[in-house]
């Protein structure tokens, strides 16, 4: 076993499509709520090959996507600072911010930097003791205890040098403002696997209760997926709601435990602005005054001022799944990952941009099915 | 965003002072250090998932067999439900023969 290419069974993965076939038998709607879930499942072709029953919906899913601008502007602003060395993983330093991205702030001479891990900022600040380590934290839970870490290894060491631009957003406050919006489609769930694998699957049994909705915590292979998409409409089919966990070879009932423990040393729950959405209540993470000194915005003086979201960008809808990427004018004309309107099409995990990097194919079977 | 890919775990390293629990894990053919301080139980050999530099859970052998072999496990269902020596013939209607079906499955799902 590799855990990997096995997932990736072709015949497997038909056999599962026909399984799919022979379940279902009314129109569903499952929103599959992270964003390298919808990536996977245009990637390998699979929303073709489902029924035409199904209808995936693709939720706010991506971390990076919705970072609201003036954070972004921020992150610009410290990241010309002559002694600041600025960091984050690739995808948020393609994001445009009001004006510009940080990878145009590089060009334009500021020292950006791309790394792997959070882990790699703090080496970054042990060899730089005369400069200024920010790392612009980005992540869903799944990152958290990552960038928790980082802050726990700087403070170990008594680094004054390293802090973070928290950008942390909770996916289970999202799916219940999802599911609380009057004009919800959404019938069911495939919930983010890796989210769980820290978390646990304890905060979902409130939500299936509340709203009736089977929700699935699903992987992010092709088997992982059609599983996942079984697992929901055998639900849906027998008027069943119940939380199931698909993916129970790295989720475990109480998620992972030493990290959760990680988040809640550093981080405190508040609300947060979503981009392309509102302020969802208690879905974002800050740093806790007790770590005000590895926190970058309140570290340095930024000033700051709020920026407008584009008004014809119906990203908010997108994210709701109320409407699919190809239901909007701007979609591949004023709107492309190269200079994009609004949230989902920022990064590459965004529904938009992933229907723009596979937008012949979703094209084509589009005609054929018309 | 949430991209975590799985690894086995070469050699794990004697902890230093002041720093965290680390390890060389091979992920597809590339061997890189990794964080393993979240997963304390992770011994050598073991595959971990791995996420920005930092494992975050053991990968349980287990359960990773039971999305592969889910279907297999549903057919051999529907030959029971065939076989008359099995009590499930017994059952009259089709929904009856499905809802026991469903039981077992949600049994051995659980």
């Amino acid at each position: 076993m590799k855990y990997l290419t096995e997932y990736r069974d072709p015949v497997l993965a038909a056999q599962y499509l026909d399984e799919i076939k022979k379940t279902v038998t009314k129109p569903w709607t499952i929103m599959e709520v992270c964003g390298g879930q919808t990536h996977s499942l245009v990637k390998y072709g699979l929303l073709q090959m489902l029924p035409k029953e199904i209808t995936m919906v693709h939720g706010p899913g991506c971390p990076v996507c919705v970072t609201p601008t003036h954070l972004i502007d921020r992150a610009i602003y410290l990241a010309k600072q002559n002694n600041v060395i600025m960091c984050s993983f690739g995808d948020m330093l393609r994001v445009p911010g009001s004006e510009k991205s940080l990878l145009q702030a590089k060009a334009e001479g500021a020292d950006v930097r791309i790394l792997y891990s959070p882990l790699e900022a703090v080496k970054l600040a042990q060899q730089n003791p005369d400069k200024e380590v920010v790392f612009f934290a980005v992540g869903f839970e799944t990152t958290a205890p990552a960038n928790a870490l980082s802050v726990i290894q700087a403070h170990q060491l008594g680094l004054k040098n390293y802090s973070i631009i928290a950008s942390h957003v909770l996916v289970p406050p999202a799916m219940e403002a999802l599911l609380s919006d009057p004009e919800t489609v959404v019938q069911a769930f495939l919930a983010a696997g890796h989210v769980c694998t820290i978390m646990g699957n304890s905060e979902y049994y409130p939500i299936v209760e509340k709203y009736k909705v089977p929700i699935v915590v699903t992987g992010f292979e092709p088997i992982d997926l059609l599983h996942g998409i079984l697992m929901v409409v055998r639900q849906l089919e027998k008027s069943e709601y119940k939380m199931e966990n698909q993916y129970a070879r790295v989720v475990r009932e109480r998620g992972n435990v030493p990290a959760q423990e990680a988040i809640t040393e550093i981080f405190e729950i508040s609300n947060r602005m979503w981009r392309g959405m509102d302020v969802i209540p208690q879905s974002g993470l800050e740093v806790k005054e007790k770590y005000a000194l590895f926190d970058a915005t309140k570290k340095f003086n930024v000033p700051l001022k709020e920026t407008k979201e584009n008004e014809t960008c119906i990203a908010g809808a997108i994210m709701k799944g109320l409407k699919k990427p190809l239901d909007c004018a701007n979609f591949g004309t004023l709107c492309k990952p190269s200079h994009p309107l609004g949230a989902p099409m920022v990064s590459s995990e965004g529904s938009c941009a992933t229907y723009y990097h596979f937008y012949s194919a979703i094209n084509e079977a589009e005609k054929a099915e018309v | 965003m949430c991209l975590a890919i799985p690894g086995r775990i070469k050699s794990i390293e004697e902890q230093k002072e002041g720093y965290m629990r680390m390890g060389k894990v091979e992920l597809g053919g590339i061997v890189k250090d990794i964080n393993l301080q979240l997963v304390p139980d992770a011994k050598e050999n073991d595959y971990v998932l791995v996420h920005v530099g930092v494992a975050i859970s053991i990968v349980d052998e287990e359960e990773a067999k039971r999305s592969l072999e889910f279907l297999q496990q549903m057919n051999e269902l529907d030959e029971l439900y065939n076989s008359p020596e099995e009590p499930y013939d017994k059952l009259s209607t089709k929904e009856e023969r499905v809802k026991q079906g469903d039981e077992i499955i949600n049994k051995m799902m659980s």
